[in-house]
Formats: structure tokens, sequence, C-alpha cells
């Protein structure tokens, strides 16, 4: 047992029970979390460890480039589209090819319909139920809730008793039929859950309205991607051509579904305004007591920035979700992030179950290297069943990403602060709004509840941006300009015999980074630096901790054998998990198991 | 004239993970080869999960193909209707997928609005772990007995298919030509060059034992180990 400070100021001590919580799943962010816990149930020692191997750079290896995006939309569920839209953007950095105006607003409304599907899917149906509870939405009083609901959003239609009765009744049914689907395996008796029966029932409502809802989003993304589920996406633009005077739902975007498309967008930023933020304010009432979870987002944070206006301009001044980082809190000074520099993205390996040739220590994306090199041999129970990792060994298949040296946190919450420090109009605008509603000093923002609602909040100015991107792709079409994509260097046989590049995006959850060497027209080298690579990494060589681990540090646990707590801040990050916890004496004998998933089994 | 029913034909899985791919192999395979009515919908659901709902509540007929961990001995084909689908899909975690759309079913009953008639064509796994590969031949060989059972079962159900005189161009396929099976597996890289195993823990877990027995394969000549409860 041992007491040691990190450099990135955390005190560690894994004397205490140690807490093992197994989670397991295909998309992004496979993990597993152990944590030690104090007599007082505090947090005092934090592991995180991806816990299968993402080989998915080498199997691109000697393909065609443009075909990456192809390969990288399957890597998960979820983030489809940001992995391929990252994929076609490294290749055309590579190769020097500019896209049309029209694609880069095409490409840019389907990006931000990306971040608000996921942020309303995330929150309602990944999320949510950490802070509701569905088996106490039962005792709720209809008419009470109705009162909640116009008190709440009062343009929001679906607010009488009536509804909420028959909400409450479908549920109960629901619930009763022994099944519970995606409400079972909650601690449904836990302390920790602090909303009346009413907020309950609100949100269960809108979780079913959500559910209903967000299909409709997912047809913009359907119509300008040519195809469900995984839509198109194409090196020098996008793959649909625009031919207004066209009819019906081939051959290319005309009146009909832009018309489709535009009621879709207007429908979405009603549903945010509407349902989404009031029930984050709502929610947040009762848990404003509850400010763990902050980790590293009061002091280090990092975003790649994304959206360009104007295509074909990546730099800091055009992008208009912000770029920059901030170190050890400094919010006076907001560093230039450069992705080509090998001097600041760099990887680390000490910790994680790979190996670099010839002692190298951090490396570069662009000269990165994925050889695995597993081996769990100080660490406790058997190599099929680990009880306990030996964090002071490697511990996981996800490496250290690290920003001059520094771990940093991704994802909305790193943006909005980034986005405050810099004064960007419309998010300061919104956070002091939220701010004063929930009479809370700016501090409250560095918290699990903070991540929460930024991601609520990029959510309502994602929506509003979309609309921006629609009237500028339709008056450039009114103006002319019907041009999709890029096919001059579609080729081959005119690119350079090698080349480099690199794609950015503002993932949902966070920055992410693709870089690619091209050799002889062919992929030969690909490394991803995703955004749980950022917030999941393990230990660095000088011993700084990730920033999950981070923000697990000092939480309060009500009941170790239900760490509730320990699973909303790790969903606050929209991991996208599915776990099997597993809680451990401090002897490693197995309490009891629990199984929970993104949306609860 | 009565409306006709809505029918949706889903493969599911990842085809990044050898045999995981089977779902998404077996719909592009059939779409290749037969051509459905308007009132069919042929899908690659990937992994998609919640994504997926509002095809699946939108089918009064849906059809899956997937890869199912059933503990029978690899490449065995298993047919299940109606309400044991769950159950089946979500019986081992073998893939997690599948526990993601054991919820979207259950999503859709919570909304009121589960597919009357459901079919799951399942094929046991010989391999999962050999990231980058493409289906065993012992489970590339069960691709058409899955299709005719499904088109077996679709037929009783009123729905009829028509085989094309000559089956789509890869261009045209389901999945896009970026990733047709034919190149996927042809444009592999070299082991050398990309590490295929996975974790040894996986590896070792019982789980994934499921060992791969190569022998000669026959397209239509295999053992189909269909479900026989009811009318089958």
């Amino acid at each position: 047992m041992s007491i040691i400070t990190t450099p990135n100021g955390y005190t560690l001590n894994n004397s205490g029970k140690r807490v093992v919580i197994d989670p397991v799943t295909r998309i992004e962010g496979h993990m597993r979390a152990e944590v030690n816990i104090d007599k007082n149930n505090i947090i005092t020692n934090a592991v995180s460890s991806g816990t299968i191997w993402r080989g998915l750079e080498v199997i691109l290896k000697g393909r065609d480039p443009r075909d990456a995006w192809a390969f990288v939309q399957r890597i998960c569920g979820v983030c489809t589209g940001t992995h391929a839209l990252t994929s076609v953007r490294s290749v055309e950095d590579a190769l020097g090819i500019n896209i049309p105006e029209n694609a880069n607003s095409i490409r840019n409304i389907m990006q931000l319909s990306l971040q608000v599907h996921d942020h309303l899917v995330h929150f309602y149906h990944l999320h949510a139920l950490d802070w509701v509870n569905p088996v106490n939405a039962l005792k709720a009083d209809p008419r009470a809730t109705s009162v909640l609901q116009q008190k709440t959003s009062p343009s929001h239609p679906n607010s009488s008793p009536g509804y909420f009765r028959d909400v409450q009744n479908r549920l109960k049914k629901f619930i009763e039929s022994g099944q519970l689907g995606p409400f079972k395996n909650g601690y449904w008796s836990n302390p920790a859950y602090l909303l009346p029966p009413e907020a309950d029932l609100m949100a269960v409502t809108h979780y079913l309205e959500a559910l209903d809802f967000q299909k409709e989003i997912m047809k913009t993304r359907t119509i300008f991607g040519g195809k469900d589920t995984h839509p198109n996406w194409t090196v020098g633009g996008v793959p649909c051509p625009i031919n207004m005077d066209g009819v019906g739902g081939v051959g290319g975007l005309n009146m009909v579904n832009m018309n489709q498309v535009h009621q879709i967008l207007q429908d979405t930023k009603t549903f945010v305004e509407n349902v989404y933020i009031p029930d984050i304010l709502a929610i947040a009432k009762f848990y404003k007591g509850w400010t763990y979870g902050g980790g590293l987002s009061s002091q280090n944070v990092l975003a790649y920035g994304d959206i360009p206006d104007k295509a074909n301009d990546y730099s800091a001044s055009n992008l208009m979700m912000p770029r920059g980082a901030i170190i050890n809190g400094n919010f006076n000074e907001i560093h230039e992030v450069d992705l080509r520099n090998p001097d600041e993205i760099q990887e680390f390996v000490p910790h994680s179950w790979y190996k670099y040739p010839n002692g190298a220590k951090g490396l570069h994306p662009w000269d990165g290297v994925t050889d695995p090199d597993f081996n769990v041999s100080s660490a406790k129970g058997s190599q099929q069943n680990i009880e306990e990792l030996d964090e002071n060994a490697s511990y996981s298949w996800i490496k250290a990403p690290r920003w001059r040296g520094h771990a940093m946190e991704v994802g909305p919450l790193a943006r909005y602060v980034i986005g405050y420090a810099q004064g960007h109009e419309y998010w300061t605008e919104q956070i002091d709004k939220i701010l004063t509603d929930l009479d809370v000093p700016l501090e409250a923002l560095f918290s699990t509840l903070g991540r929460t609602a930024t991601r609520a909040l990029e959510a309502q100015w994602a929506a509003d941006q979309q609309l921006y991107f629609f009237d500028k792709l339709m008056t450039n079409i009114k103006n002319g300009d019907s041009s999709t994509h890029n096919g001059e260097l579609w080729d081959p046989a005119d690119w350079p015999s090698e080349a480099k590049g690199v794609g950015f995006t503002e993932a949902p959850r966070g920055a992410l980074g693709h870089w690619i060497r091209i050799k002889d027209t062919k992929i030969e080298n690909y490394q991803c630096v995703v955004p749980t690579t950022w917030n999941g990494s393990p230990r660095d060589e000088e011993g700084n901790i990730g920033a999950f681990e981070a923000s697990l540090m000092h939480t309060k646990v009500e009941r170790a054998e239900e760490p509730v707590e320990i699973l909303r801040t790790l969903h606050s990050f929209d991991p996208c998990l599915a776990c099997s916890t597993h809680v451990m004496t401090e002897e490693g004998e197995e309490l009891t198991t629990v199984t929970t998933s993104p949306v609860g089994s | 004239m009565e409306t006709p029913s809505s029918v949706l034909i889903l493969g599911i899985g990842n085809i990044l993970w050898a045999d995981e791919g089977f779902g998404v192999r077996a719909v592009e395979t059939l779409h290749r080869h037969y051509e459905f009515a308007a009132n069919v919908t042929l899908m690659d659901g990937g992994t998609q999960g919640t994504y997926l709902l509002q095809h699946i509540e939108a089918a009064d007929i849906l059809v899956i193909f997937d890869a199912i961990d059933y503990n029978l001995s690899p490449g065995t084909l298993k047919l299940i209707e109606g309400d044991d689908v769950p159950s089946y899909m979500g019986a081992k975690k073998m893939s997690l997928h599948q526990t993601g759309f054991q919820e979207v079913l259950a999503m859709a009953e919570l909304l009121g609005r589960s597919p009357r008639a459901l079919l799951l064509v399942g094929v046991q796994p010989a391999q999962l772990e050999d990231y980058g590969g493409s289906l065993r031949p012992a489970t590339k060989a069960r691709i058409k007995p899955a299709m005719d059972a499904a088109l077996v079962w679709l037929a009783e159900h009123d729905i009829h298919a028509a085989a094309r005189q000559q089956p789509l161009p890869e261009s045209e396929s389901i999945v896009g030509s970026e990733i047709v099976m034919a190149r996927y597996e042809a444009e592999r890289p070299p082991p050398d060059q990309a590490c295929r195993i996975g974790d040894e823990r996986v590896l070792a877990s019982d789980a994934f034992e499921v060992a791969y027995r190569p022998h000669k394969v026959g397209s239509d000549t295999l053992d189909v180990d269909v479900d026989y409860r009811g009318k089958y």
C-alpha cells in the first residue's frame, strides 16, 4: 500500500477497499475502472483501463486512402459519421484537396446534427438514469407533475395530467411485466437519487419523448448521406449531387428533401429548447449540492476546434467551435494548438499494453506505433480473471496522449471552458444564464453536472448553427453554385509518391484526430487519437493521472456495493459504456456483481 | 386495397471482427441476389443500436440476421421466432451489440410499436477474435442456407422475393463498395503488419473458445440445424 502525489497534484492512496467496475463494450471506450475508498467511502485512488485491443489503425495499412472512412465508421456504433469526416479531412489535408462551399455546409450540418443527436440520446438514454429514478416515478401525482411541467417549460405542449397518468400507467405495466427493459439493474433504492417523484415522472416521460423524437434527427444525415444507417462520405466533398429541380427521394438533393431537412432542423431546435434544456435545469436544481467529478476540467482542457465557417480554412479564427489549450488552471492564457507540431501531441505507453521501438518515449501520431505487448503478471488474480490491476505496471489498452506533457480533458465541458475563457459570445451568454438560473458560482461548472449541462448547452448551440449552415447552403445554391464535389485529385496517378496529413473534428465526446501517411497511393500509417484516449488515458511517464481517473478522486460513494456515483461521473464523459460491476472487499473477495449498461442492462 | 405490410430485413454485427460480421454479410448477399417489392427494406444495421429504433418500430415484419452464441457447433444455423428472440439475443455477452439490440427491441415495446412477426436467423460463429478478418468458411457457407430459411419464412407471411438475373455489381452493394466482402478480404494487410489478435483475457475466456475446425465446404450440402418448433 502506498501514498503518492502525482505531478498534476493528486494524492493517491491505495490502502482502502478496492472497488472494481468492469464494463465491456464493443463501442468506443471499452473500459474498466478500479477505485480505492477510505473508511468514509471517499475515493482515494482511481485507475481507468481500456480492456479491449483497438487496432483499427493497423488493418488500414496498404488500403486505398479514399476507402479509410468506410472502415473507421465501423469502429463504433455511435459516432460513425464523425470518424468518417475526420478521415476524409485527413486525406484531403495530405493531398491538398479543396472542397466546395456547399460540401462544407453539408458536412457541417451533418456534424452538428450528430452533435445534437448524440447529446440528446446520451442524456436521456445513457445518462439520465444516473440521476432519475423510474421506479420512484410510479409514486408521482400526475396533477402535480403537470404543474411542474408547466412551470419548467411553459411552451411544451405535452403537459396535461391525463398525459402523465397515461405514461405512468404504461411505465407501471412495463415494470410490472417484470422485464424492466432499459430500466433494469438500476440502484433504485439508493439514497444518491434525490429527485421528488414528480420530477422523476417528468424526466421519464421525456425519456420516451426523446426516444420518439431522436429518430427524426437521423433523417438529416440519411438525406445528405444518401443512405441509412451508414451515410456515404467521399474525399473531395460530399457524394450527394444538388438537383433542385429534381423530384422524388433519389437522384440528389431537391426542394422536397431540402424542405424536409429544414423542418427537422427547426423541430430539433424546438425540442432542445422546450425539453432538454429545461429538464437539465430542473434536475440540476436538486443536485447542485453534489459537486463532485470536476477532475481536470478546472486545470487542463484541450480542444482542436471544428465547424469551419468558410470551406478549407482550418485556422482557429475560421472555426466556430474554438481551438486551444488551457494548462494549470490559468484561464488568462489560451495556448495555440498545432496538431502537426511533433512536440505538442504525443502518446506515451509506459502504463499501456504496447511497446515502442528503440526505447522511444512520447511519439507524435504521424510517427505513431501500435505494437501490442500484453502483460498482466503483476495484477492480482489470473490472466483470465483479473481481480485487481497493478497501476504501477501496464494496465490499459489505451495509450496516454499528452499535450506538451500535460494530461488533458476533452469534450463539451473542455470546449465550453475554453470558449468561455476566449469570450465566445453565444457560449458565454448560455453559461452565465444557466449559472444565474441555478444560483451557483462559476466554479460549479467544474463538476460532473457541469459536464452534463454543457453538453445540453452545446446541443442548443449546434441546433442553431445547423440552421445557419442551411441558410448558407440555400443562398449559395440560389446564387447558382450547385457544386458538391471536387474530383480534380481523385485519380491516384495525380498524387505525390509520399504525403502526410491530419484531419480533426470535435466529436460529441471530444477532440478527435486522424493522422495519415500515404506512400505510393496506399496507406502507410494511420493513427487515430480519439476522445476516450484523452479522457480515459492511464498514467504517463511522469505519473500524471488522466481525466477519468482525476474526476473520480475525492468523490463520496454512498454505498460501495452500488457505485452509482462512479457511473454518474464516468457516464458524464459519454464513453458509451456497458459495465459489469464487481465490488471487492479489502482482501479482494467479491461482494456482489451488478450489471449496468448505457441504457441500464 | 389493404396496405402491404412494412418489412425490414436487417443484418447486424461488426464486420471488422471476423464472424461477427455474419449478419451484415448475409444481408449484403441477399441484396445482391434478390429483388423485393417496395414495402421491403434491406438494411446493413452494423452496430447502430438505438439508431435502429425508428426502423424497428416502422416494421410490421422483421427479419434479423446475426451471429449468435447458442453454444452449438460452429456454423450451426438456428431460427428463433417471436417473443423468444430478445432472450436469445441477450443470452450471452459474446457480442455487446446484441445486448444493445435487445434494448432496442425493449424500447420499441415500451413505445408500443413492436413488429407483429419477428424472425432471428442466427449462426454460431467459428471465430470472432480475428480483427480485420472476414467470415470463416463454415460461417460463410451458412449465408445461403440462412437466406433460404428467411425466404421460406417470408413466403409464409406472403412476402416474396425474385432472384435477380444477374447479381448486382459490387459497386451497388448495400454495405458500400469500399468494404464489400471480396475487396475487404483481398486487400487485407498481412499479419506481420497488422496484429490480428484481441486481448488474451478475451481469447482465454470460455465465451470465445469456439474452436474453428476447417473442413470441406460445399455451399448447399451442409447440415442446417433449424429449430423446427411450431410449423417448422
